[in-house]
């Protein structure tokens, strides 16, 4: 992205003023190395979100931002219904909540690695993970309506975890309002042996080393001490998620016009948080979200039996569950009289970033704020910062979720091999298990930004602050 | 029956994949781009494929047909478990049926990424100045 074509207000902030139809500016947070990198389509993308009605305050880009469809990946943007406002699919994704959970093992590095082989193999032939495979769940249409209402909840109350998870998970692990009876039949059919599976592409079950803390303090907070292992979940909502963003799209395409909304383009499809489309998404989005926070909870059971087949006793107690794929109803102070409205807070590959004293956190991350977690490559480490009060300022309390692509799938697959990256890996002391090489190639870690640089332009720019660098030991991909 | 020569390709986009399929016929064009959609997943021309999935669409216009169709397959391979490498299409103004044809998704294959829907981005059904139609879209995976 060219920076000349835009105001720089700080070292990591740049802004875009409203031109023609924007009715707020655009933000991005960023060193002015990873804007150089920036797609000129992620600029397009968050200028358009920009126009979009009752849009509050600003359109927001995260430091990893990249193109995404509809809104960008890294975008951030809040709506208010009493200003007629829209929610979109498109500004939520089609993998709703996906997102990432990590635990602690309680694990010495060097105990992981004198088992490091057999632990890959347990996590890779008990989860389920790749396309086509299947979970050993089925459920049925009674079963699933429970599971979209419940969410985590449901999965602990089926025995899949325990009670004490649920705190560390947002929204308590149920989201509220979810409607089961706004989801298809189709969607449901699309999940009734996917519980419990990593998915494919961008997921992953890694094992990592803490190799760095930056903030002792908080870092106690987290039960993170260097040297130690913890495993990190990363995926979501699976086919339900997928069906119910294809179809809400297409509804929200077809209807925009009857609702008397401009798109400059089908991608930003969306309808009026009042209306029967919207209210609708609303609940079925929400029903997703709880299916999502379900298969990490059931996934993390599924580590649990794995670890404790090569370390018995081990406990993996959950240090935090973030979802970067929402519309969240939250209040925010816009106006700076302290007043806070009820705004549709849409975060698009944005991981909620609460500051400390946020009456959502559990007691636990009162003082702290609550974790946010960066997932890296297979090959770079991945990060966990802390929200900042700040944040509600600067991003309605949101920062990134990831490293971000720089090169697409495509040219991905003409610079990397898979089975070399598998053996390069390994020499490095990283082990991959995957059922595809292909995959693999596609996912190579210099394929990604820096996401070094990635948290710490997060750092620099307030979103959230630095608390350890997690580096990979095992990955499984999904 | 084969299809006729492949002319589909994929087209970079930032985080997912652009699928485009092109033919001198508007439904060879939308048999193209689901090869292109069945690419991203497994080699198609290594499959061996035997069961034929009948389905329908109707759109308000052709992009949305398009979509339609791309995400008619993604359910069916989904819920099937197949992987399709065989399409007969026919389009009448915004109203399609097609068959194609799949084969079971086993250890056998190796699959790349799922693919999760067909978008708006980068949509477009066009017949070009040449007469050719050529059909595409960005797949999320």
């Amino acid at each position: 992205m060219d920076t000349a074509r835009l105001e720089r207000r700080s070292e990591c902030e740049w802004w875009i003023a409203p031109t023609g139809k924007m009715r707020v500016p655009a933000v991005i947070y960023a060193t002015e190395s990873l804007i150089a990198d920036m797609d000129e389509k992620v600029r397009e993308q968050i200028t358009n979100v920009a126009t979009l009605p009752g849009i509050v305050k600003a359109a927001y880009c995260m430091p990893d931002a990249h193109w995404g469809y509809g809104f960008p990946i890294g975008g951030v943007a809040a709506f208010d219904p009493a200003e007629g406002g829209i929610i979109s699919a498109g500004g939520v994704g089609f993998d709703v909540s996906c997102g990432v959970r990590t635990l602690h093992t309680g694990l010495k590095v060097s105990e992981v690695e004198a088992a490091k082989e057999q632990l890959a193999d347990a996590l890779f032939r008990t989860v389920p993970a790749g396309l086509g495979s299947r979970g050993k769940i089925h459920l049925d249409n009674e079963a699933m309506r429970a599971m979209l209402q419940g969410g985590a909840r449901w999965a602990v109350d089926q025995g899949y975890g325990h009670d004490d998870d649920l705190a560390f998970v947002e929204e308590g692990g149920c989201m509220a309002g979810a409607e089961p009876s706004e989801v298809s039949d189709q969607a449901l059919k699309r999940q009734q042996d996917e519980m419990g599976t990593l998915g494919s592409g961008n997921h992953y079950l890694e094992v990592q080393r803490i190799a760095e803390i930056l903030d002792e303090e908080t870092a106690g907070a987290f039960r993170l001490t260097r040297e130690e292992v913890v495993v990190s979940i990363h995926c979501g909502s699976r086919g339900l998620g997928h069906q119910i963003g294809t179809e809400y799209l297409r509804k929200m395409a077809i209807t925009a016009a009857s609702h008397g909304i401009e798109l400059p383009d089908r991608e930003l499809a969306c309808a009026p948080i009042v209306s029967d489309v919207g209210r609708s998404y609303l609940g079925a989005m929400r029903a997703a979200i709880n299916c999502a926070l379900a298969n990490r909870q059931i996934i993390t059971h599924l580590v649990r039996e794995a670890f404790a087949g090569v370390f018995p006793g081990c406990e993996l107690p959950l240090i935090y569950d973030v979802s970067h794929n929402t519309c969240k109803v939250e209040r925010h102070a816009i106006d700076g009289d302290g007043e806070t409205r009820e705004l549709y807070v849409h975060r698009k590959g944005a991981t909620r970033a609460f500051g400390p004293g946020h009456d959502e956190l559990p007691t636990a991350y009162q003082k702290t704020g609550q974790p946010v977690i960066i997932g890296g490559t297979m090959g770079t480490a991945s990060h966990v910062l802390v929200g900042t009060g700040e944040s509600e300022t600067l991003s309605f309390s949101s920062s990134c979720h990831g490293a971000g692509r720089s090169m697409s799938r495509h040219e991905a697959l003409k610079h990397w091999q898979g089975r070399s990256l598998v053996d390069s890996l390994a020499s490095q002391g990283i082990l991959i298990r995957t059922r595809s090489y292909r995959g693999v190639a596609e996912e190579a870690p210099g394929a990604y930004k820096d996401v070094d640089a990635v948290a710490e332009a997060a750092h620099a720019s307030g979103l959230s602050r630095r608390v350890a660098r997690l580096t990979p030991l095992i990955c499984v991909k999904g | 029956m084969d299809n006729p020569k492949p002319n589909w390709e994929h087209f970079p986009h930032g985080a997912d994949i652009g699928v485009r399929g092109a033919d001198a016929s508007l439904a060879g064009a939308f048999e193209q781009a689901a090869l292109a959609l069945t690419a991203i997943v497994v080699d198609p021309s290594s499959l061996d494929v035997k069961e034929g999935v009948e389905i329908a669409c109707e759109a308000p216009d052709q992009e949305l047909l398009l979509v339609d169709w791309l995400n008619a397959l993604i359910y069916e391979m989904a819920t099937r478990q197949l992987v399709f490498g065989r399409f007969q299409v026919q389009i009448e103004a915004t109203q399609m049926h097609a068959t194609a044809w799949g084969q079971p998704m086993d250890d056998r294959l190796e699959l790349t990424v799922e693919p999760k829907g067909a978008t708006y981005t980068a949509l477009s059904v066009e017949q070009q100045a040449d007469g050719r139609w050529v059909a595409q879209c960005v797949v999320d995976v």
